[in-house]
């Protein structure tokens, strides 16, 4: 009993090191990233490469004052960055890094990310709600509109994959795919032709899910000031931002293990945790070149690019694979 | 139908030369110049604050003639001058004449429009624009620069 306690105390601790870290860490490469394609150098000074550019950060934003505004919701107020951050952690309970390291496989992982991913839409209503701010009204409606909007191509796609591994555990999910490059839910199969599609569809959604720009409509500075956290500073400003971070691991983390084969080797040799690391680093790193290189889109462009693109290609490549599975 | 797919298409194709433009950015080299460690000299024609020009002996080569001040549409230049005697030998005598020396050489630059009406109309070529740009303060004294100061803090 006692074992197993202390299982889950690691197992909660590691999670929320590795979110930290990671959420540290993302965002002094997304501004050294930022830097190279804008031609200069990003965080220089603090440390070599500016490395010791986040634990300023952090100490900073820890150092400030939170400050409620008045006639915000209090309560509401104070839960919102901790309901946008705990979920992101809570995710990573379920994520398989390896064949043998993962907290806690469960037979419906699949479902439990997404469910928790669509709380995180409600910590961007409840700050935007609670801060009694227009602009973060405005912000947390635009948000929830386009997390429902992006939810559901999503959602479909997510659905495709579990028809053809036939398993909603994520562990099993990659095992389906193990075994080279040929056999990823990437590469187009006899019964699902058009994966690549879907492939671009979810990894479009995540970026829209994690507010990410072009889709940060959420947090438009140019309309909204700072969007539904412009009433937040010191560590509540912190929260949402590590929130922001882990939630893009946990995207990078699904899009790896539905799509590109999890901890599998290209090659099929030596699989292993590594494989699974490299694999979301450089699909966060294409996020975040995707982020400096696309201005952002209006809300009706958002919107229609869900409603009148992803959702009809997603449900049409789901009866495709639903014929098809039947087919052969 | 057709439109439909391929404005997908374009669009779709767009994005990716997009990115293919920002990816090789990403590895070329960095343009910036570390200001506070780093500077950049400054073009030919950079028009910072006026100063004086110095003659051989380190003294302005200014004479006092008062152009710049009447020239300068601005009103931010004041000088003032004594008249100090001196002797010459002219035919083997020694002659004691009179000339004028600069005292003062205010400049306001808090109105200066940087226009060189002063810089124009100087015929001893005594000023000449600074290269000066790191100026930067929150008390509108610090811009009230005494050029013969200058000259003189340069020579030390
Ligand atoms: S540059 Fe123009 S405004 Fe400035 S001191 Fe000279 S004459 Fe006056
Ligand atoms: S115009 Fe030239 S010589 Fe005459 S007072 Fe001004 S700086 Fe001196």
């Amino acid at each position: 009993m006692s074992l197993t306690i202390l299982n889950a105390l690691v197992a909660v601790v590691a999670a929320i090191a590795f979110a930290a870290l990671n959420a540290a860490y993302l965002v002094w490469a997304e501004r050294r990233g930022a830097g190279r394609i804008q031609r200069r150098p990003g965080p220089n000074v603090n440390g070599p490469l500016g490395l010791l550019q986040p634990p300023a950060d952090g100490i900073k934003l820890m150092t400030k004052q939170l400050m409620i505004p008045g006639g915000a919701d209090k309560a509401l107020f104070m839960v919102a960055p901790v309901l946008a951050m705990a979920p992101a952690i809570t995710s990573f309970v379920t994520v398989p890094f390896s064949d043998t390291i993962v907290a806690h496989s469960m037979n419906i992982g699949v479902l439990m990310i997404f469910a928790f991913a669509s709380l995180g839409g409600m910590a961007i209503l409840l700050a935007g709600w609670g801060s009694r701010n227009k602009y973060g009204v405005m912000a947390s409606v635009r948000a929830v509109s386009q997390n429902i909007s992006y939810e559901v191509p999503m959602l479909i796609t997510v659905i495709t994959i579990v028809m053809m591994s036939g398993t909603m555990n994520l562990k099993e999910l990659v095992g389906a795919q193990a075994g080279g490059i040929w056999n990823w839910n990437i590469v187009p199969s006899l019964s699902s032709p058009l994966m690549p599609v879907s492939f671009l569809i979810f990894f479009i959604c995540s970026l829209a899910e994690t507010n990410r720009a072009p889709f940060d409509l959420g947090e438009a500075e140019s309309e909204l000031v700072a969007g539904f956290h412009t009433e937040y500073g010191s560590m509540g400003f912190g929260l949402f931002f590590m929130g922001e971070y882990a939630n893009i691991v946990i995207g990078a983390s699904l899009i790896t293990i539905l799509f590109l084969g999890g901890w599998d080797c290209p090659l099929g040799l030596f699989p292993g945790v590594w494989w699974f690391l490299l694999k979301i680093y450089l699909l966060i790193f294409s996020f975040i070149w995707i982020r400096w290189t696309f201005p952002r889109t209006t809300i009706y462009g958002l919107l229609n690019l869900s409603w009148k693109i992803l959702i009809p290609i997603s449900l049409f490549n789901l009866l495709l694979t639903a014929g098809l599975l039947k087919v052969f | 139908m057709g439109a439909y797919f391929s404005e997908i298409f374009l669009g779709l194709k767009s994005l990716f030369i997009g990115l293919g433009i920002t990816f090789k950015e990403f590895f070329k080299p960095v343009v910036t110049v570390a200001y506070p460690y780093q500077t950049i000299k400054m073009s030919e024609r950079y028009r910072g604050h006026i100063e004086l020009i110095e003659d051989e002996e380190g003294n302005p080569k200014c004479v006092v003639c008062g152009m710049c001040e009447r020239g300068c549409p601005s009103g931010c230049i004041s000088l003032a001058s004594e008249s100090v005697e001196y002797e010459v030998e002219v035919k083997g005598e020694m002659k004691t004449k009179k000339k004028k020396v600069l005292t003062k050489y205010d400049l306001n630059f808090t109105t200066c429009s940087l226009c060189g009406q002063c810089v124009e109309s100087c015929n001893f070529g005594a000023i000449k624009f600074s290269k000066e740009y790191n100026l930067a303060s929150s008390r509108k004294e610090d811009f009230h620069f005494d050029l013969l100061n200058r000259l003189k803090e340069r020579n030390s």
